[in-house]
């Protein structure tokens, strides 16, 4: 599976892994992962250590996951990302709307 | 559909018995049967009745079945006409010709009912399938003939509205994928009131008509403030909160604006998302970039939206080229990007400006092999204080209840210094008198000197001379915004005054502070070369205004404009 969730023991934490090229094909598949869950998240971890690309659609994806988590008040952190990826989110400040390491 | 659906079936066989034999038990599974009785028979009912399945005997007189089968195909074009050919023949090459003349299945004798009546269920399945096929085939060429049509449309609409602005000015040079907009990519240019140039590139998520449709309030805010004299601070705030209000959470645009200040020269740059642009001299080599330091337009909510820019000296001469991520983002086939190095290359390499563009896409053609069609470049260059004559506005009333004979006092204190601009609305009122509409400009220019000065200097004792270099001039913008971010005291009072003339009229303007003032004399006295970017207000507005002069000790400015 190119998008993968895993849950911590205590079901409130969420860690969504994407394998591959995150853009629009990935669409159905990345809100399929936190949509389908509990209501009720304390945080959510994207991890793209595998993600080889990430274009403009995939920020608005990141947006979306963010408004049904809470917006302002959400907790999510992407992790692990390549320099490629960084860079994407960096040119789009990204990093003022979630925790990037 | 019933699998026993009644078809018209054509029966071409020699042999009256077995003609028969075959009309009845086909006739008995429920279809209609027309039958022939060589080759050229068959093609002939063919043409007339259009059956839908075709049952051919190999040998046949005049005509045979091989033949018959060509002929028929050819006449049954894209359809699927299944043919089932009849046939004693056993030896394999015999049943390869059935097929190989377009059969799509054989029958030996003798007839069995039962598999007859599998064989044209099968062909018939088959030929439905083959009609869904092409129904559906036909059905998304209109569609997308419908969908092109509609972009034309919609494009012409647009380019009136985009191209309502000054894209074509001498100094810009611009580039664009013609479809460009439906990949989401935005470019507007718009003269202010005061003659400066503002320019905005932009590029909204997505692609199609859904990246497309947030263009249009984008453009009309970007032009209707500009004409109005509101700068880019007031314009970015309203675009974003526009496009935050009506965008969905997943949609935004990535912007880069600037305002070219020919008077002044200098550009005040806005960048959320976009990739680097390049501040170039006029030879073309790179002096620095602009690079990207908000969240893109239409994310953030009004109250937390960072509108903060930066402003910098530009000589004339000098150039911006701002380009859309589709340059960077090109991919070769074996998905690696073009990227700023090869960009930077290309940027290097280039002796005439002008041929700039075509180099770059050249090197992206050899890089990638196929145009994108998501492509933006501009290039605006700078120009001397003369260089660009604001438009003047056409107005449709005649004028004759211009008031000719009033004043008007206002004080701004506190957080109204912060946040609000009076100048646009000023001019507005102004406008009420037609004497003074062709002079919108120079009264833009001359109240925002005045106010400028009024806050800046008067309200939050910046100090000018700061602005001496680049350097000096970001340190001066930085501490502007850091005072503006805290309390402020202080006020500035604004007056105007119109009375009537015999053949016009005239506008008196004073500005005061509460500030410490400056040494008027000292200033006034330094030539406009000395007196640098620090001193081109006061020069500015004497050589605009009739007359102009500050009094007490520099806080009050009193400028008279005569019609």
């Amino acid at each position: 599976m190119a998008v993968e969730s895993v849950f911590s023991q205590e079901g409130k934490k969420l860690t969504i892994k994407i394998k591959g090229r995150f853009d629009f094909g990935k669409h159905q598949e990345f809100r399929d992962a936190y949509e389908r869950q509990h209501p009720v998240l304390d945080s959510v971890v994207v991890d793209l250590k595998e993600a080889t690309y990430l274009d403009s659609s995939a920020l608005g994806m990141l947006l979306l996951l963010r408004d049904h988590v809470g917006g302002d008040d959400s907790d999510i952190r992407l992790v692990h990302a390549s320099d490629d990826v960084r860079k994407v989110l960096a040119i789009s400040n990204f990093d003022k709307l979630f925790d990037i390491s | 559909m019933p699998a026993n659906q009644a078809l018209r079936v054509l029966i071409a066989e020699d042999g009256a018995a077995d003609r028969l034999l075959l009309a009845q038990i086909v006739r008995r599974q429920g279809h209609e049967v027309c039958t022939a009785e060589d080759g050229a028979q068959a093609v002939q009912l063919f043409m007339q009745q259009r059956p839908q399945i075709v049952l051919l005997d190999a040998l046949m007189p005049v005509m045979d079945g091989f033949e018959a089968a060509r002929q028929i195909k050819a006449l049954a074009g894209e359809a699927l006409v299944p043919i089932i050919f009849l046939t004693s023949l056993n030896e394999e090459q015999g049943l390869v010709r059935c097929l190989e003349a377009g059969g799509d299945d054989f029958m030996a004798k003798p007839y069995s009912p039962v598999i007859l009546a599998a064989k044209i269920r099968a062909m018939d399945r088959l030929r439905r399938l083959q009609a869904t096929v092409l129904e559906q085939r036909d059905q998304i060429t209109r569609h997308h003939h419908h969908l092109l049509n509609e972009q034309r449309v919609a494009k012409a609409v647009f380019d009136k509205v985009a191209h309502s602005g000054c894209l074509n000015a001498p100094n810009i040079r611009y580039l664009q994928s013609p479809y460009a907009l439906f990949n989401g990519d935005l470019l507007l240019a718009a003269y202010a009131p005061n003659g400066d140039m503002h320019l905005l590139l932009g590029d909204f998520t997505g692609h199609g008509l859904p990246a497309a449709v947030g263009a249009m309030p984008l453009a009309e805010v970007f032009y209707g403030m500009t004409a109005k004299g509101y700068g880019l601070v007031e314009t970015l705030r309203e675009m974003n909160a526009k496009l935050k209000r009506i965008l969905p959470v997943d949609m935004f645009c990535c912007a880069l604006l600037l305002n070219l200040s020919f008077q002044r020269g200098t550009v005040e740059v806005w960048s959320g998302g976009m990739p680097d642009g390049y501040r170039l001299s006029a030879a073309g080599e790179v002096l620095g970039v602009l690079a990207s330091r908000h969240l893109p337009l239409g994310i953030l909510p009004p109250e937390r939206f960072d509108d903060s820019t930066c402003v910098l000296p530009l000589a004339e001469g000098e150039r911006l080229l701002l380009l859309s991520d589709g340059v960077v983002d090109s991919g070769d086939a074996q998905e690696r990007l073009f990227g700023e190095q090869r960009l930077h290359q290309v940027l290097a390499a280039n002796r005439e400006p002008a041929q700039l563009f075509d180099e770059l896409m050249q090197a992206l053609a050899r890089f990638g092999g196929q145009a994108r069609d998501d492509i933006s470049l501009c290039d605006v260059r700078m120009l001397g204080p003369d260089g660009a004559a604001a438009q003047a506005v056409v107005y449709s009333d005649s004028g004759r209840s211009s008031p000719l004979d009033w004043s008007l006092d206002f004080e701004l204190r506190g957080d109204s210094l912060r946040r609000f601009n009076p100048v646009p609305y000023l001019v507005q009122l102004l406008q009420e008198i037609h004497g003074l509409r062709p002079s919108s400009g120079l009264l833009h220019s001359v109240l925002s000197e005045l106010y400028a000065n009024a806050l800046e200097h008067g309200v939050l004792g910046l100090d000018s001379s700061l602005k001496r270099d680049a350097q000096g001039f970001s340190e001066y913008y930085r501490q502007r915004a850091e005072r503006l971010a805290a309390e402020v005291g202080g006020v500035v009072r604004i007056g105007l005054r119109v009375e009537p003339h015999a053949t016009g009229g005239r506008l008196m303007i004073e500005v005061r502070d509460s500030g410490n003032g400056f040494d008027v004399a000292s200033v006034l006295a330094r030539s406009p070369q000395a007196q640098g970017f620090c001193g081109r207000g006061l020069n500015l507005v004497q050589r605009l205004a009739h007359s102009a002069e500050w009094l007490d000790g520099g806080r009050l400015a009193r400028v008279a404009v005569q019609w």
